[in-house]
């Protein structure tokens, strides 16, 4: 297999301060991949999806997106950006635009794409969301399952070649978590490359490709969600599904 | 009362010398000081340096002495300004007032950006707009809508302030008449001084009253 990545992480390291967060972080995912990242809280897994985009700059090690570098601050990084979308655990919509304008913002101001060209793009990202009819309110007047799946449609406008999920159902209630899940797992069916942070074992299980399980900051285990699940191989992964599967 | 009656025309020029005084220099200062802000916040050091440089003189120096450098210093050293209507204060005046408040209207300003969550920062980078293109349309939105109230104050203490412009040479402003009127020794000082004081009240009590409107008015919709 010659071609190339469409994210490829070579021995990275970050520290934040004396916490050594990402230790020799080695990872590739090929296009069109679906991978789950797991593992204990403080165990690098939100750390090592925000190095992708740059949210977190790395210490050493190199990190390229479909063979491209990421380049340093500026406007090479912006560009690169545009191409890689990202859905944060808190949604982070723009709260003094409507759900419209937060889906036709980055459409018209970095890809110069038309206004109309954009809002009927927007209106059909946010019709495949289920939320329409939600176009004229600001994201205040949304649920969360709402919002989370207009900053889905948010990042789908960019017509991203990979997207990237950071723990993107933890801050729903219960009963919002579902429709958000399976916004994902269609665009995982469609064939999308995605990074997945969650908690969501069962969104593993139907949708992955491919699980990493984190702990200190170590990749353990790399496997599939069957493999992973039915007969993990490290004791810390051993203790971590012991702890989530019991209840 | 009599000196406010019969020398209403004094009154009326000094009082809109004074508001064209506070409206170019209120435009000046809120204009940079918006710009000194995002220069603090700027990922280069040197803009970083620049803002925190300009804040650290002007808002630790007296405003007579800022005044007096730009309305006696600067010329000396070939900076000049341009007349306005034969007054050669009124443009050192309003730059100088401006240079001054500019440093208290970034640091509020900077406090509006820091109270923005920053998340929308991270959200703005993340769809790939730059650093301008996201403190432009996304971070400065809403951190001008937190600082009316501060900004305001700000702005109330910059028309109060422009009284000194007055005193140092700035004839046809509010401050000037007490100079005009006591040299002539026929209107006692309280008379006067009362009379301008409630002219500066005619201008600040309803630029207060303009700022609640404006807060109000882009308040964020829930």
């Amino acid at each position: 297999m010659t071609t190339t990545p469409m994210i490829r992480m070579a021995a990275v390291d970050k520290h934040f301060g004396d916490l050594h967060v990402l230790r020799d972080i080695n990872l590739e995912v090929a296009t069109g991949q679906v991978v789950v990242v797991l593992g204990p809280s403080g165990s690098g897994k939100s750390t090592l999806c925000r190095t992708i985009n740059r949210l977190e700059p790395i210490d050493s090690g190199t990190i390229e997106v479909d063979g491209e570098k990421l380049p340093e601050e500026g406007r090479a990084l912006a560009a690169l950006r545009a191409d890689v979308g990202m859905v944060f655990q808190s949604f982070n919509l723009f709260a003094h635009k409507t759900i419209l304008e937060n889906v036709t913002l980055a459409p018209v101001k970095v890809r110069r794409t038309g206004r109309a060209d954009a809002e009927k793009n927007g209106m059909a990202l946010l019709e495949r969301v289920g939320i329409a009819n939600q176009r004229d309110k600001y994201p205040a007047q949304l649920s969360g399952g709402q919002q989370q799946r207009a900053a889905i449609a948010r990042a789908l406008a960019m017509r991203p070649k990979v997207m990237l999920f950071d723990e993107p159902t933890s801050a729903l209630d219960p009963e919002m978590v579902n429709e958000v899940l399976d916004v994902m797992t269609t665009l995982a069916a469609e064939g999308m490359t995605m990074l997945v942070v969650t908690h969501e074992m069962g969104f593993a299980r139907r949708a992955a490709h491919r699980v990493i399980f984190m702990a200190d900051g170590e990749i353990v285990e790399d496997s599939t969600p069957d493999a992973f699940f039915s007969q993990p191989a490290s004791d810390r992964a051993k203790d971590f599904l012991g702890k989530i599967l019991t209840h | 009362m009599d000196a406010l009656i019969q020398e209403f025309p004094l009154f009326w020029s000094g009082f809109l010398g004074t508001l064209r005084l506070a409206l170019f220099a209120a435009v000046g200062s809120l204009v940079f000081g918006t710009l000194l802000a995002s220069f603090r916040v700027s990922p280069l050091p040197p803009l970083r340096f620049v803002g925190l440089a300009w804040v650290t003189v002007f808002r630790n120096s007296p405003l007579v002495v800022v005044l007096f450098v730009f309305a006696f210093a600067l010329p000396q050293v070939g900076i000049r300004f341009p007349t306005f209507n034969g007054n050669a204060f009124f443009w050192p005046g309003v730059a100088g007032l401006a240079a001054y408040t500019a440093a208290f209207v970034c640091e509020a300003v900077r406090a509006g950006i820091n109270a923005v969550p920053p998340g929308q920062a991270e959200a703005a980078r993340a769809v790939g707009l730059t650093f301008g293109q996201s403190l432009g349309t996304i971070v400065l939105p809403q951190a001008l809508r937190s600082v009316v109230p501060p900004l305001g104050s700000v702005i109330i203490a910059m028309i109060k302030n422009s009284a000194i412009v007055g005193a140092f040479g700035v004839t046809g402003e509010l401050f000037s008449v007490d100079g005009a009127l006591s040299a002539t020794g026929v209107y006692p000082a309280l008379s006067i001084l009362t009379g301008i004081a409630v002219c500066y009240l005619v201008i600040t009590i309803p630029a207060g009253i303009g700022l609640n409107v404006l807060e109000r008015r882009i308040e964020v919709k829930r």
